[in-house]
């Protein structure tokens, strides 16, 4: 195939078989036709390398490609632009082999020149995780037309960078924006990539048309002639049509609950839990520590007692969830662990615990009063704001919930810290230090959304994950992080309930869907409609 | 023609001149009515909790501090709030509604182009509900207390009584999922490559069920105001007289009653028309329209003031002209009525 080179002491597991072989047989392909996919959260800004979020990809990731992308098997990587990637011992520079022969979709070459461009003005200053991953790059080198040598400043995992390659490495042509404002250049409504669809008509408020690239460098895809995302922010009519055959595609969990049973009833229609393993998120139990009350470890594991899980992920989830263990979730191969403290659902427990730390029940059967704030983000965060009200009352504490539109809750969370019991929903990046650490490491200022604004400060805590942070060996690296995880519910500042993805819901003629653990934010250069 | 009102006399022409005062003195009233609009919505804004950046990080699902207040900082949010107003008061007077920060686009160029679709919705809803609840009124009062009149406001009060999201949902439900009539939703088959008449035609059928939906609960509002205005009307002298001078009774019951009934109707419309603007934002969601509605909905959630206060000012303008057509139309047609 190509002629790329992985260095295998550096990407773990190592076990070949990367480049898989279709399942499938050449001949049965069948070419052509139109996708129609639901899009119910209509993105303006499709610049993936700037924005690095679910709903941005699923448009943009079919035009502007990353340097890899994420796999099932093998080391967890597929090469996309780049064809190989090697780390210095040091840890000090990362160097990627490009792909050649690759076009933008305005007939220029695509060359090392764009990587050096997009990792230092794009990537390391705009992109919200780009800037923690690439923090400490201070120049790309490029010696010749198709090798590109990033050098940090400081040691960096490569591990880090290698788990951060498919969300936050999208490469964005040099010459439409060098010398321009990034965050305003007008490529950013209208993008020119290097990936298997061209953007289209784009009518806002209405639909996005992507048409075949005809010059992909991976030939003969994509198989499809055209995809058509249709803005449709209302689940309701995403299901409806579904059922009249008006959309063969939606991904993300965008029709209601309520409507999946029945749909997958439906024998032209598939529901698959399958293709989002990649971003798994955390249905996440928020204490404001704060507060003297939660100050106290064993008003937290209290708390966790209290609540049946299992019962959450039946009733709550319908059954497509886990439980959670730790703050990293099951499906992260490399970094999970099951060595973590648990705290089964035990109501006895529970009222022991809160007995101990002092808190008697009142006449009225109550032991103290907390202020909950469930997240709007999510019907799941929102429920499980409900079921936590239900479950606490049976142990004597009484929940006033309160409830903010996005915006809102953002501030009173993040910013403000009022609130004494919150949910929400943390997704899991591929690698702990992209999004999770983020959520127990004191220094974080107020105001930075999804981090630690819980007055959860441990001197412990904070060496481990500095420890973490520059540890080169990705098997210490690991080792690291396994005692992050039994750190992090023994101490249980936030409650890692249950652990989700997202549901897609396809026409039995679509094949090769939901075939990466990141599928509905990949290119799917391989998808094709059957008669 | 004793006692029925009439404009024969009247041109057009002689009509607007001796209106043109008064069209005058409401545009100049329209003014600080505009600016009053203007500086609540503004306020209003600011006291629901976070701002466009805080929506803004929420769509990227993250981000840092130092990336947060360089963002505040483009958008000249970090501004204290008297001089964000007096900015966009001062842009306002020039008829500059902005950029919007969420669509990176000026504000009048995102209305423009969803104007049309709610103006077009508007008219087609308005349009049905004012004849079929005309009509259906003039047949409930034609036949008062008998069966067919009963069937009516029965049929009236179950329309009313149910939420037009709801209507949207089984319109969908029946029309375009069980029978496959008509399609699910969209303004147009998205990427058709129509043109002419085919377009306005797949336009025309993407439109039937939310304008069905969104018409519905004005039908019942007006065929009750209709049949009220004709029974009330009933016993007046001038359509006793006519009844006596052997007029005929279906010419009575339109020329005489119809006529004087209509205009709490169409007094009506024009209460109506803000809440088509802001009722048709639940619609807009469940038809995948790209509608004023959605677009004001959407920026309230991502703290879009830019765009949020210009959709305020076009609305404003557009509640205040169909006022002031409404008040011409009732002048025109009724004497009586003394524009001031």
């Amino acid at each position: 195939m190509t002629d790329w080179t992985v260095s295998r002491r550096l990407v773990l597991a190592g076990s070949g078989a990367l480049a898989a072989t279709p399942a499938w047989a050449q001949g049965t392909v069948r070419r052509g036709g139109t996708l129609q996919v639901a899009y119910n959260t209509e993105q303006r800004n499709l610049n993936s390398a700037m924005v690095a979020s679910n709903a941005v990809f699923l448009v943009a990731s079919k035009i502007i490609e990353p340097l890899a992308e994420m796999t099932y098997d093998g080391s967890g990587l597929s090469p996309r632009l780049a064809t190989g990637w090697e780390a210095s011992a040091d840890g000090l520079s990362v160097t990627f082999q490009l792909r050649r022969g690759v076009k933008w979709h305005d007939g220029r070459d695509f060359t090392s020149a764009d990587v050096q461009y997009s990792a230092l003005e794009v990537w390391r200053r705009l992109s919200n995780f780009g800037r923690i991953v690439f923090r400490d790059l201070v120049g790309v080198d490029t010696p010749d037309t198709h090798t590109a040598v990033l050098r940090f400043s400081r040691p960096t995992p490569a591990q880090l960078i290698w788990n951060a390659l498919p969300d936050l490495t999208a490469v964005l042509p040099r010459h439409l924006y060098e010398g321009t404002d990034v965050a305003q250049n007008p490529r950013n409504q209208a993008p020119i990539g290097t990936g298997p669809f061209r953007l289209g008509e784009n009518r806002a408020g209405q639909f996005v048309v992507l048409d075949r690239n005809p010059d992909y460098w991976d030939s003969p895809k994509p198989y499809l002639d055209r995809i058509v995302f249709r803005v449709m922010p209302d689940k309701g009519a995403i299901a409806a049509a579904h059922e009249a055959g008006e959309l063969q595609l939606s991904c993300f969990s965008s029709v209601p609950l309520a409507d999946l049973k029945r749909l997958a009833g439906v024998p032209a229609l598939e529901v698959v839990n399958r293709g989002y393993e990649g971003s798994t998120y955390h249905a996440l139990i928020e204490l404001n520590l704060r507060n003297p009350i939660l100050a106290d470890v064993r008003v937290r594991r209290a708390i966790h007692h209290a609540l049946d899980l299992p019962r959450v992920v039946r009733d709550v989830f319908d059954g497509h969830g886990t439980v959670g263990t730790g703050p990293v979730p099951t499906t992260s191969r490399l970094f999970y662990t099951a060595d973590t403290p648990r705290y089964g659902f035990d109501v006895a427990r529970a009222n022991a615990l809160l007995d101990e730390a002092g808190h008697r029940r009142g006449a009225n059967g109550m032991r103290f009063s907390l202020k909950l704030v469930p997240a709007p983000w999510f019907d799941y965060t929102v429920l499980l704001g409900e079921y936590l009200r239900q479950a606490l009352r049976q142990v004597g504490i009484d929940c006033q919930p309160q409830r903010f539109d996005a915006p809102g809750h953002l501030q009173a969370i993040y910013r403000d810290h009022q609130f004494d019991i919150a949910t929400g929903s943390p997704v899991f990046r591929n690698d702990p230090a992209i999004s999770t650490t983020i959520l127990y490491r004191t220094g974080t200022p107020p105001g930075v959304p999804w981090s630690n604004q819980y007055g959860y400060a441990s001197q412990a805590m904070d060496q481990l994950l500095d420890q973490a942070a520059g540890e080169l060996d990705p098997a210490r690296r690991v080792a690291h992080y396994h005692r992050f995880q039994q750190l992090a519910m023994e101490d249980l500042p936030v409650i890692p309930a249950v652990e989700f993805t997202f549901l897609t819901v396809a026409s039995r003629r679509l094949r090769n869907h939901s075939n990466l653990p990141r599928w509905a934010m990949s290119n799917w250069a391989d998808l094709w409609l059957d008669s | 023609m004793a006692g029925s009102p009439g404009t024969g006399s009247r041109g057009l022409g002689s009509f607007l001149a001796a209106a043109w005062p008064v069209i005058r003195r409401r545009l100049l009233l329209a003014l600080p009515v505009l600016l009053l609009v203007a500086c609540g919505t503004f306020g209003l804004l600011h006291l629901a909790p976070g701002d466009a950046v805080d929506a803004m990080v929420i769509a990227g699902g993250g981000g840092d501090a130092a990336l947060a207040s360089e963002l505040r900082a483009r958008y000249g949010l970090d501004q204290p709030l008297l001089v964000q107003l007096s900015l966009y008061l001062l842009r306002l007077l020039q008829f500059d509604f902005g950029v919007s920060p969420v669509h990176n686009r000026p504000v009048l160029a995102l209305i423009t182009e969803r104007l049309p679709i709610s103006l077009l919705l508007m008219l087609t809803a308005t349009a049905f509900a004012v004849s079929l609840g005309v009509v259906l009124g003039v047949s409930a009062a034609a036949a008062a207390g008998r069966w067919r009149d009963r069937l009516i406001l029965a049929a009236a009060l179950v329309i009313y009584a149910m939420p037009s999201f709801w209507v949207g949902l089984m319109l969908i439900l029946v029309f375009a999922v069980t029978l496959g009539w008509l399609p699910v939703g969209g303004f147009e088959t998205a990427a058709s490559g129509l043109s002419g008449m085919a377009r306005v035609l797949d336009i025309a059928r993407h439109l039937i069920l939310p304008t069905l939906a969104l018409a519905l609960l004005f039908v019942s509002v007006h065929l009750r105001l209709m049949r009220a205005g004709m029974l009330d009307l009933a016993g007046a002298d001038f359509v006793r007289m006519a009844r006596a001078k052997g007029v005929p009774r279906r010419r009575v019951l339109w020329a005489h009653l119809a006529r004087n009934a209509v205009l709490p109707v169409i007094a009506m419309v024009g209460v109506q028309a803000s809440t088509l603007l802001g009722g048709a934002v639940v619609i807009e969601s469940v038809f995948s329209l790209p509608g004023l509605g959605r677009l004001a909905y959407d920026s309230v959630v991502a703290r879009d003031l830019a765009t949020l206060m210009g959709l305020v000012v076009v609305s404003a303008v557009i509640v205040l002209t169909v006022t002031l057509v409404v008040d011409l139309v009732m002048a025109a047609l009724d004497p009586r009525v003394r524009l001031r």
